[in-house]
């Protein structure tokens, strides 16, 4: 008996649609993240992130109201990420019904934000989302560096220290992207996750690569994560999230079932 | 229409709590309120709170709040929920030490650091905050009306609660050690965990709430 180890669908939501895909079966509209978040909950997810890729300032209002709809029918935890850039940001989407905010490039670029965003709200609500890529070459020790503007710009920052800095900022989760996995179905960035994990003392949410099952319980039993994050393994149907606990739960990880 | 106030300090998202609330009775009329006269009229009290805890007992006294939550929390039926528990107590660890409530005795204490895990072979380091959905080991209680003994409930905190009193813990949980998750006494009760982010078992206990006598 103890803390169960999180699975989080994550869905890409841009200008208040579901994108990258969405294909349950016996759902009316798959691009309505309102819909898609109810199935995820109904099939025990125990948490849910958004995440807003809309580019244009206008569109940008959108993610409220859907934060506010799904606060209003789904009862678990929610996460919006996605154009986070200053305080007044994280209290309309805590004030929407967002239990918890991601803030990735803003903190590169002024991580005094984490620390005010913290202060103001509580590190229980600041997730840091950190974009990694491998800059090591082949037979020299392990090293990751920070990307930004979806891991096309390198920053110089190292991806173990800047974690441990953003804990000292307030940030009281991480969530950690492999940039050389996300997309490939390869599975997590074992190493690197179990790197980060180590050095420092929040949960860590494990994101980028998952193509099965096992790759979520390898990001727990090898990777150190807190919990698990993946899109398209849950989106197109492949497998329920009550499969993937189901999974879980076989190879010894405590999950809520 | 039976009133639920729910105390506003401008601390935390009581959007949660309200839609929460409004989702298992759509018969009561919910407010999120600071407004005495609307609290003392109230039949029944919610008391949420996320954040830090000299920055919500400063907002209670900014909103001249503290005298009315004393006032209410001895006569009908009151929750407290996470911050909105561990303000009653006495004092807690937490921004080096500050002053509760004290309607209910007892301190808070920050997690240890390291915190091991006693179940782990390689001594692993448990993290903080205790994040995430964990087993809740239930006392007799009117609150715990159809909810399964150790159902899991969603846990965010760094700090918990220590009552001076065992008879006035409603329910614990583990984590690294077993640590008391849910206090009661007479017509109050209040949980460490959020039941409105706790999908079915969280929304069974508001409902109880909104059914309970305070008995």
């Amino acid at each position: 008996m103890s803390l169960a180890k999180r699975i989080i669908p994550c869905l890409d939501v841009d200008q208040g649609r579901v994108v990258k895909g969405v294909q349950f079966v016996d759902i009316r509209d798959a691009g309505d993240p309102v819909e898609v978040a109810r199935r995820y909950d109904e099939e025990g997810a125990d948490e849910i992130t958004f995440l807003d890729i809309t580019a244009s300032h206008e569109g940008r209002d959108t993610i409220v109201h859907v934060v506010e709809e799904v606060a209003g029918q789904v009862f678990i935890p929610l996460t919006v990420g996605g154009g986070i850039r200053e305080v007044a940001d994280v209290r309309r989407m805590l004030n929407a019904g967002a239990d918890k905010v991601a803030i990735n490039t803003a903190a590169v670029f002024n991580p005094e934000f984490v620390r005010e965003a913290s202060n103001r709200f509580g590190s229980q609500c600041i997730v840091v989302a950190v974009d990694a890529k491998r800059v090591s070459a082949d037979g020299e020790p392990l090293k990751w560096e920070i990307f930004t503007h979806g891991g096309r710009k390198a920053t110089g920052i190292d991806a173990i220290e800047w974690s441990q800095k953003m804990v000292e900022y307030g940030a009281g989760e991480i969530l950690l992207t492999s940039m050389d996995r996300d997309g490939t179905k390869q599975g997590f960035n074992l190493p690197l996750n179990k790197a980060v994990s180590e050095a420092v003392s929040v949960p860590l949410i494990a994101s980028g690569g998952v193509g099965n099952l096992q790759h979520l319980a390898d990001g727990v039993l090898k990777g150190g994560a807190d919990a698990v994050l993946a899109a398209s393994i849950f989106h197109f149907a492949e497998y329920t999230v009550g499969e993937a606990k189901a999974f879980m739960a076989q190879q010894g990880i405590e999950v809520r079932l | 229409m039976s009133t639920i106030a729910v105390i506003d300090y401008g601390m935390g998202n009581l959007r949660s709590v309200s839609k929460a609330l409004e989702h298992v009775a759509p018969d009561l009329n919910v407010v999120v309120t600071d407004d005495v006269s609307v609290i003392r009229s109230a039949e029944r009290i919610v008391f949420p709170g996320v954040g830090a805890m000299r920055d919500c007992m400063l907002e209670l006294r900014n909103r001249s709040l503290v005298e009315i939550i004393k006032e209410v929390a001895l006569d009908r039926p009151f929750l407290g929920v996470c911050l909105g528990m561990q303000l009653l107590l006495d004092y807690s660890e937490e921004n080096e030490g500050t002053e509760g409530l004290s309607i209910l005795p007892g301190e808070v204490k920050r997690f240890p650091k390291p915190l091991i895990d006693p179940e782990s072979e390689t001594q692993a380091r448990l993290k903080i905050p205790h994040m995430g959905w964990n087993q809740v080991k239930q006392s007799d209680h009117p609150m715990w009306s159809q909810i399964e003994d150790q159902s899991r409930f969603y846990f965010v905190h760094s700090y918990y609660v220590v009552p001076d009193s065992d008879d006035e813990v409603a329910a614990t949980s583990c984590y690294g050690f077993e640590f008391a998750c849910a206090l009661q006494r007479d017509n109050i009760f209040a949980t460490q965990f959020h039941p409105e982010k706790s999908q079915h078992a969280g929304l069974q206990l508001l409902q109880n709430f909104t059914q309970w006598n305070g008995k």
